[in-house]
């Protein structure tokens, strides 16, 4: 098949001007062309309806819907705003207005404080709600506890923004859902092919191991607050741990919301004690942010043991940097296959590809010749995954 | 290959000593034979494979992966084999299995040349992520993981409840996978017999001379000797076979054949390995820096020969032709080892000299001025000692001159490791230099201990709120001549360097207090270090 790729074209300019602008006029009539091209090769023409990328565009402030006049996860404060899940680099505060799950409300409304944005919108998922004359629709992400994809669909063509996304079973979030589309925009936080994330399980039972072999030196784990350390304490009840588990002060309140949601994580302590009975915690689990654990707090524990539960571990030199001890390769974004796997289950007209190595998967998708392009969204952060 | 592995991946990321100790010998507890003697063997450096060239891992590689994937890959990663292993796809029907250690090797070491291309696909095929690449350092053989062939039998030891002593003995006539040692430390069978004669003793040690242990000692019952800035080793040949070990029991011998052929002797000395030439020969002893020129090496060209010859300070010797003189006392020993010497090659042998003393007072001023600058002190030995391995308290003493100060400014902090990797605890410093015109610091070395727990309590909170900059995990400090942290900073010796922009190299430094009392500006300069290595010159 001839291969007619958009390519790594450039995005519009952040000129503000939106669909104004003369790049965008120009980029219109470059797709009028490319189609009728298509049509001559006797190939079916792949959008019937409204181009995909005058629908959804990256703007300054982030990924931008013209017609609907909103923003997809801006990475600063605008009018209205389409958020898919709780981490702060996707969900920041002082929006004018915010339609997300009521899980991500109410996550944003615990990080941020009751004034987090000027009105919040519930975002049931599965359901079609209009925003100026665009459909937008919530679909699981499999992510983090209330992550969503968002699919948003003007004149018969179809966007799905993913957000961060994983495949793998998760107890503490419903699983993701592929969602048929014109053009899938993914993210590629382990976009190379070295990342393959192995069974959690198998990682969570090498912290056992280590518990039952050195039961004398505290374990800090290290995970990012939201959705990781609470996956970590589900995974280890999961395998019969019942001892109680410490956490760092950042973390008790997205625990304590997890738990109100129906989320059993056991026996969950402050590891916040005073003076001699932190000698107690040799040989026990205290969970902290990643910053926290190479920092002073971590001083206070018996011979601390550092370990870390990332994507990221899977790189040796990644680990070795940040002293940790024992890595888990534990992660709440697709690896490499299910990338991949998912791409071609879904089975887009084009694939997007925003934050993270972008490259990598824009060239599997030119040999795999799907159309695809890199959208070189700035301003999300993997580095906490 | 899965256990080996994951004692691989847990060894490069652990970096306390006890802990490495730990995690080895549970790992040779567990792991069956041959594996544990084949993983014992790659550790401590003397495993046998024919290696295959990194070259050849890529082409396998390319054989099913697209150039470009690949590079992005290498790229991000850093390593070809940790590269190679993550993204290498096993054939869809492949589930991953296990391959034993030991069935690894023995495959790699019966393949022809011709069939290792297709053996490595086939094992990379059928491991898993781990598995992979700890295949992949071996064949290739880059495993680097900072594990000592000493902090192996360390483990071993722990393993079996022996002394480590005992395994030093043992090891040079044992080779992998040293099934009848594993037996041995299982308490399955007796400690092996040694089929090789001229195998390891473990060597006699001294300790430092601390606050009042010369009082009450009669100088009278002890000889002094000189304490040359080489390193210790031990020459035997028993039996025709010839080695030479460092003090931890290393073989050296490759690195070293002018020796090992001058020993026309029978017998195991025990001495200074130095270079320049000997006393007998009247040439000037070379420096450590010298020394290093022939160090960790395991072949040696005819520029290196010629350029840094190598000889034995003899200090003692524990086997007088085939007879075991160690129970006799050091006089006698002394006067059995000056005979040997006196008939060996004058080139590649000299006698450590004793140094006349009778009282203490007396030594004290002749190890503060040394006739010699390779000399770093003195030695004490009861004349009638005998020679027991390890370090006992008592018999010898070693009384080293007094280390060189400066006071020089922080400039740079990293986190340490451990239990430290909550503080900043390595510590950049420099001294003050003229540059351009300009009055600015030039780093002279690192240290990252001689503090006390209180004192980098102290060290810790500066650099935290003292930040200027940061690279990575580094943070450059305020050093400034009026506000910065000065620390006095003590050294064995110095060395010119042209590795270091100041042009000097430190040995040993360490921080010896912290000089919260002066200012940047009072630091010393790198002219007084400059002046340090002429005047040694």
């Amino acid at each position: 098949m001839e291969k007619e790729t958009c390519g790594p074209c450039k995005p519009p300019p952040p000129c503000g001007e939106g669909l104004g602008c003369a790049r965008i006029r120009g980029r219109v009539a470059r797709n009028k062309k490319r189609e009728l091209a298509l049509a001559d090769a006797r190939l079916p023409a792949i959008f019937v309806g409204m181009k995909p990328d005058t629908l959804l565009y990256p703007a300054p402030k982030g990924l931008y819907c013209g017609m609907g006049d909103f923003y997809i996860d801006p990475v600063q404060p605008v009018e209205r705003a389409l958020i898919t899940h709780g981490h702060a680099d996707h969900a920041r505060a002082g929006h004018a207005h915010v339609l997300a799950t009521r899980e991500t409300l109410d996550i944003m409304r615990i990080r941020y404080g009751d004034a987090f944005c000027g009105a919040g919108q519930i975002a049931p998922l599965g359901e079609t709600i209009t925003v100026n004359g665009v459909t937008v629709r919530f679909h699981p992400a499999g992510h983090v506890l209330g992550s969503a994809q968002i699919a948003i669909e003007a004149d018969g063509t179809r966007i799905v923004v993913s957000g961060d996304y994983k495949r793998r079973p998760d107890r503490t979030c419903r699983a993701f859902e592929p969602v048929p589309c014109d053009v899938f925009i993914t993210e590629a936080t382990f976009g190379l092919p070295v990342f393959h994330h192995p069974d959690d399980g198998a990682e969570i039972a090498r912290l056992l191991m280590s518990l039952r072999q050195f039961p004398e030196r505290a374990h800090i784990v290290g995970a990012y607050a939201l959705g990781k350390a609470q996956r970590v304490i589900a995974l280890l009840r999961q395998q019969g741990y019942d001892e109680p588990i410490h956490i760092h002060g950042a973390l008790a309140r997205l625990c304590e919301y997890y738990q109100n949601e129906g989320i059993d994580l056991g026996e969950i302590r402050p590891a916040t004690l005073a003076g001699e009975s932190r000698k107690d915690l040799a040989g026990a689990i205290v969970i902290g942010p990643p910053s926290a654990f190479a920092d002073r707090w971590a001083r206070r524990f018996a011979d601390p043991l550092a370990v870390f539960a990332s994507g990221w571990m899977l790189i040796r030199q990644r680990a070795k940097q940040r002293g940790v001890e024992l890595p888990l390769v534990i992660s709440d974004h697709c690896d490499w296959a299910e990338l991949t796997g998912t791409i071609r289950e879904i089975a887009p007209a084009e694939v997007w590809v925003t934050h993270g190595r972008e490259e990598a998967l824009v060239r599997w998708c030119e040999l795999q010749g799907i159309p695809a392009r890199p959208l070189h969204l700035v301003g999300y952060d993997d580095e906490g995954e | 290959m899965r256990a080996f592995a994951e004692l691989l991946d847990r060894l490069v990321l652990t970096p306390q000593r006890n802990a490495k100790i730990r995690l080895l010998a549970d790992y040779f507890r567990e792991a069956g034979d041959p594996s544990r003697g084949y993983a014992l063997a790659a550790i401590a450096g003397t495993l046998k494979l024919n290696t295959v060239k990194p070259q050849l891992i890529r082409d396998l590689l390319l054989e099913r992966m697209d150039e470009v994937l690949f590079r992005y890959s290498y790229d991000y990663v850093g390593d070809l084999a940790e590269t190679v292993s993550l993204v290498w796809e096993p054939p869809q029907q492949r589930v991953a299995s296990d391959i034993p250690l030991g069935e690894v090797v023995e495959r790699l070491q019966m393949a022809g040349r011709s069939e290792v291309r297709s053996l490595v696909r086939d094992m990379l095929d059928q491991l898993d992520v781990s598995g992979r690449f700890a295949l992949l350092k071996l064949v290739t053989g880059g495993l680097r993981i900072g594990v000592s062939a000493r902090l192996a039998k360390q483990a071993l030891a722990e393993m079996g409840d022996k002394d480590v002593s005992e395994i030093e003995r043992l090891w040079h006539g044992l080779a992998p996978p040293y099934l009848p040692l594993f037996l041995w430390l299982t308490g399955e069978a007796d400690m092996p017999v040694p089929t090789m004669p001229a195998v390891f003793h473990a060597v006699m040690l001294a300790t430092p001379v601390g606050e009042g242990d010369l009082e009450g000692l009669d100088p009278a019952e002890f000889a002094a000797e000189w304490k040359w800035d080489g390193i210790r080793v031990q020459l035997a040949n028993i039996g025709g076979a010839r080695r030479l070990y460092s003090r931890s029991g290393d073989e050296i011998s490759g690195a070293f054949p002018e020796i090992l052929e001058a020993a026309d002797f029978t017998g195991v000395i025990d001495g200074e390995l130095l270079v320049g030439g000997t006393a007998r020969s009247n040439q000037a002893t070379g420096t450590f820096a010298d020394l290093q020129q022939r160090l960790n090496r395991k072949t040696v060209n005819r520029k290196l020969l010629e350029d840094y010859p190598a000889f034995i300070r003899g200090y003692d010797i524990l086997f007088s032709g085939e007879r075991d003189i160690r129970s006799e006392p050091f006089q006698a020993r002394r006067q059995a080892l000056g005979t040997l010497i006196d008939a060996a090659s004058p080139q590649h042998f000299d006698l450590s000299p004793l140094v006349p003393f009778s009282t203490w007072e007396e030594l004290d001023r002749l190890r503060s001025n040394p006739p010699d600058p390779v000399i770093e002190g003195v030695m004490l030995k009861r004349l009638d000692s005998p020679y027991v391995a390890g370090r006992a308290k008592g018999p010898w003493f070693k009384w080293k001159r007094e280390p060189f100060n400066i006071d020089a400014v922080l400039m740079y902090a990293q986190r340490g490791h451990g239990k430290r990797s909550s503080y900043y605890s390595d510590f950049t410093f420099g001294v003050w230099t003229e540059s351009d015109g300009q009055t600015v610091l030039v780093p002279v070395g690192k240290a990252y201990f001689g503090f006390t727990d209180a004192e980098l309590e102290i060290l810790d909170r500066f650099v935290r709120d003292n930040t200027v900059e940061r690279f990575g995990p580094v943070r450059a400090v305020r050093a400034e001549p009026d506000a910065g942290f000065v620390v006095e900073v003590a050294f064995e010796g110095l060395n010119r360097s042209t590795r270091h922009k100041s042009g000097v190299a430190m040995r040993f430094p360490r921080i010896a207090r912290l000089r919260a009392d002066k200012l940047p500006r009072d630091a010393d300069r790198l002219e007084t270090l400059q002046a340090m290595i002429e005047t040694k010159e």
